[in-house]
């Protein structure tokens, strides 16, 4: 199905600015400089994703993505929060590296 | 005649949307120490991401689909503050430095390094191993 112009443009301009965003979230994914930095850093690209995911619900007109979407934003939830119990029983060793 | 309303409502929903995204990208990316940079980032990628799939329901205008993309967002809303401050509150512990420029931390010598226990007045005995030694003034919590 053809998507109306205004909606066509917005849905490319989207991705591509998704694609931005992601592409600098792994640059502070790559240069930490601590292990919360880059917890984070997945986070938020795991909610990137759930957006990259809601935008090709749109462009393919394909709702059954959002179920995906769903899974995607639980499993990243479990992620961060098992990630910060394991870095606060490390202790500081792990601290700023 | 011109595209109907609920394109033109989609269209903005997701311009701001993906602009509060990368919004988010870019405060990660500068700021200078790891609360900023959680502050910024998860903020605002918690509200565009409401507004993207607030997108998702206005074009598909379907029951289970508006269900199902309110239900996200609501978890987002829910599960987005409690991780960051799980990680918050264990980068604090394991001792992630602060931005050299930070005027007041409200928190330095309050927790006990040994349970992780939070006292509302500083401890008497030195507490943290990166706190702790510049903590010669004895300041209150």
């Amino acid at each position: 199905m053809m998507l109306a112009e205004p909606l066509a443009t917005m849905v490319t301009v989207t991705l591509i600015v998704l694609s931005v965003a992601m592409l600098l979230t792994f640059v502070r994914l790559v240069l930490g400089p601590s292990l919360p930095d880059r917890v984070i850093a997945l986070d938020i690209m795991a909610t990137q994703a759930v957006g990259i995911i809601a935008v090709y619900d749109i462009a393919t007109h394909e709702p059954i993505f959002l179920r995906v979407a769903t899974v995607v934003a639980l499993i990243t939830f479990l992620g961060t929060v098992a990630f910060a119990h394991y870095v606060e029983r490390r202790g500081s060793q792990w601290g700023p590296n | 005649m011109g595209p109907e309303l609920n394109v033109w409502i989609t269209s903005v929903l997701l311009g701001i949307g993906s602009l509060f995204m990368l919004l988010a990208a870019v405060g990660l990316l500068r700021l200078p120490d790891l609360f900023m940079r959680m502050q910024a980032a998860t903020k605002s990628s918690t509200l565009g991401i409401a507004c993207m799939l607030l997108a998702v329901a206005v074009h598909f205008g379907q029951l289970g689909i508006t269900t199902l993309a309110l239900l996200i967002i609501a978890f987002f809303f829910l599960t987005a503050p409690v991780a960051t401050h799980m990680v918050a509150r264990a980068a604090y512990l394991v001792g992630v430095p602060l931005w050299q420029g930070t005027v007041m931390d409200d928190l330095r010598g309050c927790y006990d390094v040994e349970t992780h226990a939070l006292a509302s007045r500083p401890l008497e005995s030195p507490q943290h191993p990166e706190t702790a030694a510049s903590d010669e003034s004895g300041a209150s919590c």
